[in-house]
């Protein structure tokens, strides 16, 4: 039986010709990641292993973007043991101050993480790479601390389930709409421990932007990879930046996968998901009038150049309604500079948004935008939780950058329509 | 290995942000991430959980975040072990590598908070001690049972180092 794209990575990294599903692999990492959150523990567990360096100084990257600028005492002490960590260790990619970016969104751009890499990354949104055509998965810190010593990672070769999008995209619908509406239909646990496979004629001409939306979501659906095949978008995207050489992997005609779900884009307009869980999603006309506090653009998620100049197509020549906060974070310095060159910003600052430097910042409740009891807020970002952006009572709507500016606008969750 | 504790139940998806929420991230000291496990699903649980008492929940538990701070909260609260449907994978790997026990059991419907259980993990069998009803768990992968005997994955990976130095 042939392989699919997952399971041809898996082996090529693995030193064997064929796995399957259910098989338990030691592999090679190419790119191994932490942040301030996860590279702490991950720090001190390396220290007591007994190892004295890493095992390549150019694949062991941190990027302290949770908490920083520091929100506080704590969190500072915890950047200070990474940026100690960095300069011990000689790590040639660290990312501090104002070359740090949200990790997700840096990592591809720097051109970092390629096609054909296994990666390996202490946060759950590491899956974000698999719009690359890459294995990527969130892991601990202890996993990710064996990894910086040892450059390998055991796991379990998945299941696939192939999603098919076919069809003509309705107005504003994008990759983030793609993604809420297949975890409405298979649930937060509907991928669990499974790799999910994105393909289809609308992934085939979906742009970059939005394939790295969905491949990020994929651990809403329990999954431990999304993943696109690439192709000359993909070519387009990582040849001018790529630092290494990458290898385009494909899956064969033969591949074995659990289940194959396919979709008619044409019946999917802009998705909203519910408090509490991302799988609680509502087409943008079901909605009902629901009045909002904050809207939140940016995160790994959704806080590309793409996005962001989504939001201010839709806010030009408008205000955002009274007694609603919009903030507005790039995710790297390199879309910062972008959207202040290209004006983003005068759209922004001229609605009354207020401009975040990048980071993860109020997505997980952080610092730059947390929530009080009873507040309600749109958000580009990938988790509603209980508590996720604040208060315990707080409530999060998740959704694309579109329906998040048109619901800047109004005051109240609506789309780009309703203006 | 065997446990005993009382249950403390909960259900479907309980996720990350339940377990440790973010707000209290800028610390990864156990005693500290303790005090606020599961805070905000039960905002007394760390007064009432006892030694060696068993946290039971439905599907998907530990879905959301790849922090270890989860993990670790729950067993320095002093759960002794947590029995789920089914666990969301980084969960699962962070529970394995940091030694605390799970088993997956599909029974879990019919425990509830206050019941009083003890466990065999050698056996997989979970015993309620009032009624005397034994349920089966699923049999711990054997190459998770290799990490576990060598005392997690950095006493693996530090067994390994000292044999490459001799």
């Amino acid at each position: 039986m042939g392989m699919t794209l997952t399971e041809k990575i898996l082996a090529v990294h693995a030193g064997t010709d064929q796995v399957k599903p259910g098989d338990l692999i030691n592999a090679r990492v190419d790119i191994a990641l932490g942040n301030d959150i996860t590279a702490p523990i991950a720090i001190e567990e390396f220290k007591k292993s007994g190892a004295l360096t890493v095992f390549d100084k150019d694949r062991v990257i941190l990027v302290p973007d949770h908490f920083v600028p520091n929100k506080d005492i704590k969190s500072a002490m915890q950047a200070k043991i990474l940026r100690d960590f960095a300069k011990e260790q000689g790590l040639t990619y660290f990312f501090d101050a104002g070359e740090m970016g949200v990790e997700h969104a840096l990592l591809p751009e720097k051109g970092l993480v390629l096609p054909g890499d296994l990666v390996i990354g202490a946060d759950s949104h590491t899956c974000t790479y698999g719009g690359l055509g890459a294995f990527a998965t969130g892991v601990g810190s202890t996993d990710l601390a064996a990894a910086m010593v040892t450059g390998e990672v055991w796991l379990k070769v998945p299941e696939s389930i192939k999603i098919v999008f076919s069809g003509t995209l309705r107005p504003w619908v994008e990759g983030k709409d793609l993604i809420l509406y297949t975890i409405g239909k298979i649930g937060v646990d509907g991928a669990l421990y499974m790799a999910m496979e994105f393909t289809g004629p609308i992934i085939e001409t979906l742009p970059m932007a939005g394939r790295l939306t969905i491949a990020n979501m994929a651990i809403e659906a329990g999954a431990k990879n999304g993943i696109i095949s690439p192709d000359t978008i993909t070519r387009d995207y990582v040849e001018q930046r790529a630092v290494r050489d990458y290898t385009f992997f494909s899956s064969d005609p033969d591949a074995g996968y659990a289940q194959v779900l396919e979709f008619n884009v044409n019946d999917i307009e802009p998705q909203v998901a519910f408090p509490h869980l991302p799988e609680n999603t509502r087409g943008i006309s079901e909605v009902g009038q629901i009045i909002i506090d904050q809207v939140v653009i940016g995160s790994c998620t959704n806080g590309r150049i793409e996005d962001l100049r989504t939001a201010a197509k839709i806010i030009k020549g408008h205000a955002v309604a009274k007694g609603t906060r919009l903030i507005v974070i790039p995710a790297t310095p390199y879309v910062y500079r972008t959207a202040l060159k290209e004006g983003l910003f005068d759209i922004f600052l001229d609605a009354g948004a207020v401009i975040s430097p990048p980071t993860c910042g109020p997505c997980l409740g952080g610092h730059m935008g947390v929530l009080a009891k009873g507040e309600k807020a749109v958000a580009t970002t990938n988790r509603n939780f209980v508590g996720r952006m604040g208060h315990p009572e707080s409530e999060v709507y998740l959704a694309s950058p579109a329906v998040a500016a048109a619901s800047a606008v109004l005051g109240l969750i609506g789309g780009p329509d309703q203006l | 290995m065997k446990t005993s504790g009382k249950v403390w139940k909960f259900g479907d998806d309980i996720d990350t942000d339940l377990i440790i929420p973010a707000r209290y991230l800028n610390t990864s000291d156990p005693e500290e991430l303790a005090k606020h496990c599961m805070e905000d699903a039960d905002p007394k649980f760390a007064d009432k959980v006892s030694e060696s008492d068993i946290i039971v929940a439905e599907n998907n538990f530990g879905c959301g975040s790849s922090r270890e701070h989860a993990p670790i909260a729950i067993k320095a609260a002093g759960i002794s072990c947590v029995i789920a449907k089914s666990f969301a994978r980084i969960f699962y790997r962070n529970a394995f590598n940091m030694g605390l026990p799970i088993l997956e059991c599909n029974e879990t419907d019919q425990l509830n908070t206050g019941d009083s259980l003890s466990v065999d993990f050698d056996t997989g069998m979970i015993t309620h001690q009032q009624t005397g009803n034994t349920y089966k768990t699923k049999p711990i992968p054997v190459f998770m049972q290799e990490l576990i005997q060598s005392g997690g994955l950095m006493n693996h990976i530090r067994k390994k180092i000292q044999n490459n130095q001799a």
